[in-house]
Parts: C-alpha cells; structure tokens; sequence
C-alpha cells in the first residue's frame, strides 16, 4: 500500500475555496483574498508534483482504499503534473486580471467561486483515473463555465451561452453512451484496467466503434474540424477574463482527454484512428486559420486561432511517435500560456478603449506603448519565431512530421503558420500602428496588463531554456507510448 | 425485454433529436431532457436487465445478483442531469425575458457588434 493521498489536493483546494467564497457573499475583498491564496497553493502544490513525477515515477491513490479496480483512482503522471503546473499558473494570472476587470455586480453574484470550481473540474480531469469520474468532473467545470458564460445576464451573452449549453449537453450524453459501451465490453471503468481488457477483448470492431464516440465527444469539446462551429461565435460574447480563462484552459482539457484516450485506451489500431486524426489535424489548422484571417473583431479572430492552435496538438497525437506526442504536448503548454496573454491583452484593449472592433481602433502603440509589445511578443510567439516558446513546439512538432514521413501534414502546419503570422500582424497593423481613429484615454493600466506580462516572460523562459523543457515532455511521451508503466503504477502498486 | 427497452431507447433519441431541431427554445430544451432521458436507459440496459437480488451479500444465497455499477452511474448521472435541466430552464427564461423571443431564427446573432 503506498498512500500518497495528497496528489488531490489540486481538486480539494480550489473545492474549499469555492465553499468558502459561496459563504462570504458579498465581502469581495476577503473572496479576492481566498481565491488568490488557494490558486497560489494550488500553484506550490503543482510544481512540487511535478518535481515528484519527473524521474517517471507515477503516483497514484484509490479513493476511500477501495480495492483497485473498484474504486476511484486518481493517478499524476508527467503530463498530467504538466498539465496541473501549466493550468495552475494560467488561472492565476487570469485571476489577478479579473481583480482589476470584473465588475462589483458580477463579483456579488459568486464569479469567484465557480472560477474555482472551473479549476476543480479541470484539474479532477487532469488527475483521475476512472472514465466515469472523468465524465463527472468534466460536468463539474462545464457547469461552471455555463454559469461564468451566462453571469452579468447581456443579451448576446445569454443568446451564445444556451447554444453552447445545448451542443455541451448532447456532447456529454454522448460520453455517457461511450462509457455505457464500454463497460458493456470490458466490465470496468477504470482506465488502467480498461487498457488491459481492451487489449484481450474479442469485439475489436465494436472498440473501434467506441473510440470514434470518444473522439467525437472530445473532439467538440475541443473544437476539432469539424465540431468547432459553437467556439467563434459563444467564447467573444463572455467578459473578457472568461473569455480568456476558456480560451486558454477549457479546450485545452478537451485535447488532453483525447491524447490520454488515444494512447492509453485505443492505441490497438493506429492505422485507422490515428489517421483519422491526422486529416482533422490538417483540416483544423486550415478551417481555423481561414476563418481568423476573414474577422475584424479582436476577441474573435483569437477565438478562431484556437481551433487552428488545436490542430497542432492533435498533429502531434496523429503522428503517434514518442517525439510527436512530446511535440503535442509541448505546443499544448506554449498554447496555453500565449493564449491566455494573448486573450489577456486583448481584454485590456476592451477595458481601456471599450472595443476590440479593429475598424474602431487604431495608433494604440503611441498611446498604451506596454501593451503594444507584449502583444507583439504574444503575437509572434504563436506564430513561431524564436526564441518564444512557439519555434520550439513548432520545431518539434515539424520534425516529428519529417521523422514520420507525413510530408504533407508538414507542408499543411508551415502554411498555417504563415497564416498565422498573418493574421497576428493584420490585428498589430490595425490596433497599434498608424493613427489613431480616436481619443482614447491616458490612464493607467499596469496592473491589468501585468498578468499577460508575466505570461509572455514564461514563453520567453520556456523557449530559452527549450533544452529543458524538451528532456520533460519527452519524458512524457516516452511514458505515455509504453502504457504498460502506467497500467502497471495503478494497478499493482495502490 | 433488452429489445423493448432498446427500442424504446430509439424511441426516445429520435423524439429528442426532431426537438433539439425545433425553432422554439422550449421545444430544444424537451429534447435535450429526452436524450439525457435515453442516455440513462441505455445505461441502465448495459449491465442487462436480469432478474436478481439486491447486491448485498445473503446468507444461503449464491446469487443472482444485479449489478450495482450501472444503478450507481445511473443515480450520478441523473442528479447531473437534474442540475444542468434547472439551470437551462432558467437560462431560457431570462432569454425570452430579455430578448422576448422564444424563436431561435431571431436568436442568430448576426447582426451583433464586431466583438
């Protein structure tokens, strides 16, 4: 028996301060307080399971000392304690531009607290074991971002909010229906379990059946062609902070699902499902990239950026080689941490001109000189030039391509960076150089803009210190192609 | 009886479906309800709808007995279903509120601001 309980204290941490904020109704301060410290815990908590896991060890706990099959389990491997590190630092920043962006009113009515039940949920999902956990924790943050979506009550807010409701909850009856098959197959729900059994089971063409149902499940979720339809149009109604917490974590959850599914689950024929999922990589990136070049809102040409970063990630899982996994996961982190600045800087145009319209702005670069260049380095981080983080998961990723002969997913991933390197100088060109199309006022804005600093200084670090970052996600993609190690951390040795 | 209840499941998914597709926000929430409603059949019907006792051992008595896990799915799942039924009714009320519309063709957006 080895106990090491405390690998859910990602989950149980934001869980109190949630409580804790539904009971301090209205005393803001004190909410900002307890937010802050529990996702500066969660934080300390993250990078110390990182340093834990990184020699390859998993670790792993069964809820209430259930026998192993039978409970719950909850297991951290490298790419979750990525995951869990990366999630951590983004909803800290996201929170700290909340302080200085969301109003009073909306405050009053609980943002706080299911801010962090969004981050329960999205880190029970990073941490569980158990397919059918993992479906209850993804309804927990799906809940909660409904309700961070719909709060403050604007009309497009609540028209966008109920079309992504409905798409979300077809989606989860969906996921219901794949574990409800797959217990039907295997008799189990827990995932190490479930990859044993899946190997020995006789109804492989039923499995094969069950994993497009996962991938369609995760696949709208994550926004992949051609399930992306419901992300430009909901995700730029919401106050920017959401805005920019569901553009940089929650689709994210979405892709680590699939990379988890695809490789420990339903890695038995790769010649049919991982090819599958290199043309929706391919046909992502273009329809995503397309689709941002065409818009003149700030928020929803970003919107569309996510479908087309998406596909990347799934390029790397397509490839399905150790190098092309770590790769996926690499542009995942860098995704997440740019995004958000990106996201984040973009609210702060909002918050001081009252628009992100780019017919409507203009010369931003003389008046807000700070946010001009950190959306710059954003900018060009996701477009992929070093030393950002983004050339480095690009390289990755490209080189894992040449490896695997996908020449011409190479081809489609270089293209889409041109565009994207377009598309990012289309809104540097209209909001921050030229004139100014009109008065905007002096103020002060260095604490808003703060967070999204601090994030592009990580891209920044991530890409200079890309040798260590690379040893790590390797390591996770070697972990997550032998899923023997994972089978055999959770259930031999709880 | 599995091919009762499966067909009753089809039932329900193609009557959720035709709603989900329905211009009245109403109408789109009846058929989400329906799908959720088939969903949990279906996993009810998983574990087979054999006759047994309840899953607790007896003395004297090899068995048969149910199988819990599906009945435990079953009860989260419909404690989930119930919570995100309120909040959507609650969302579209507040819609037809303040849109006064219940029409989804009038809820498009198109015309919005550039955000």
């Amino acid at each position: 028996m080895k106990l090491d309980n405390l690998i859910i204290l990602p989950v149980l941490l934001p869980l109190a301060g949630a409580v804790i904020n539904f009971l301090l109704k209205s005393q803001l301060n004190r909410q900002k307080m307890v937010s802050a410290v529990t996702l500066g815990l969660n934080l300390v908590w993250s990078l110390l399971l990182l340093a834990r896991v990184r020699s390859g060890e998993i670790l792993a706990f069964s809820a209430g000392d259930w026998p192993v099959p039978f409970g719950i389990v909850f297991a951290c491997d490298i790419f979750s304690a990525l995951m869990l590190t990366v999630s951590a630092l983004v909803s800290l920043a996201v929170l700290f531009y909340a302080f200085q962006s969301i109003d009073a009113e909306r405050a009053k009515f609980n943002f706080y607290a299911f801010f962090l039940l969004l981050l329960m949920g999205v880190n029970g999902s990073f941490l569980t074991g158990d397919i059918f956990n993992l479906y209850v924790f993804f309804e927990i943050l799906l809940v909660a971002s409904y309700v961070l979506m719909a709060l403050g009550g604007e009309k497009a807010q609540l028209r966008e909010t109920l079309k992504y409701m409905v798409i979300n909850m077809l989606a989860s009856a969906l996921f219901l229906i794949g574990v409800a098959l797959l217990y039907a197959v295997t008799g189990t729900l827990n995932m190490a379990d479930l990859a044993v059994k899946i190997r020995t089971a006789s109804d492989q063409g039923l499995l094969t059946v069950i994993a497009m149902i996962f991938m369609v499940v995760f696949g709208t979720k994550a926004a992949i062609f051609p399930l992306y339809f419901w992300l430009p149009q909901s995700y730029p109604t919401a106050p920017p902070a959401v805005n920019a917490v569901l553009g940089g974590l929650l689709t994210k959850v979405g892709v680590y699902c699939l990379f988890r599914v695809f490789t420990l689950l339903f890695p038995f024929d790769p010649g049919y499902t991982h090819a599958i999922l290199r043309f929706i990589a391919g046909a992502t990136m273009v329809t995503g990239i397309i689709g941002a070049v065409g818009q003149f809102g700030m928020r929803s040409l970003l919107s569309y950026h996510i479908v087309s970063q998406i596909g990347y990630m799934i390029m790397g899982l397509g490839i399905f080689t150790p190098l092309g996994i770590a790769a996926g996961i690499f542009h995942l982190i860098h995704n997440m941490i740019v995004k958000t600045a990106l996201f984040l800087t973009a609210g702060v145009t909002h918050d001081l001109t009252g628009t992100t319209n780019l017919h409507k702005l203009g010369g931003l670069l003389n008046i807000y000189p700070l946010l001009g260049w950190t959306f710059f380095f954003a900018g060009i981080s996701l477009a992929g030039a070093p030393p950002l983080s983004g050339f480095f998961s690009k390289f990755a990723l490209i080189i894992a391509g040449l490896d695997a002969k996908n020449y011409f997913l190479v081809a489609v991933a270089v293209l889409t960076s041109l565009l994207t390197l377009y598309s990012m100088m289309k809104i540097f060109r209209y909001a921050f150089w030229g004139e100014a199309a009109q008065e905007f006022p002096q103020v002060k804005y260095g604490l808003r803009l703060a967070p999204a600093v601090v994030l592009v200084v990580v891209s920044l670090v991530i890409g200079l210190g890309a040798n260590g970052m690379l040893e790590l996600v390797m390591a996770a993609g070697e972990q997550m192609m032998n899923p023997d190690i994972y089978i055999r951390a959770v259930l031999l040795e709880v | 009886m599995e091919l009762v209840v499966i067909l009753l499941i089809g039932l329900l998914f193609g009557g959720g479906l035709w709603l989900v597709l329905q211009r009245r926000l109403l109408k789109v929430v009846f058929g989400t309800t329906l799908i959720s409603h088939g969903t949990l059949l279906l996993t009810m019907t998983m574990g087979r709808l054999k006759a047994g006792r309840a899953p607790v051992l007896q003395d004297g008595y090899a068995g048969p007995y149910v199988d819990p896990v599906p009945q435990a799915l079953n009860l989260t799942a419909i404690v989930i279903g119930f919570a995100t039924t309120a909040l959507i009714l609650t969302l579209t009320y507040r819609i037809f509120a303040e849109h006064e519309t219940d029409d989804l063709d009038q809820l498009r957006g198109v015309d919005d601001e550039v955000r």
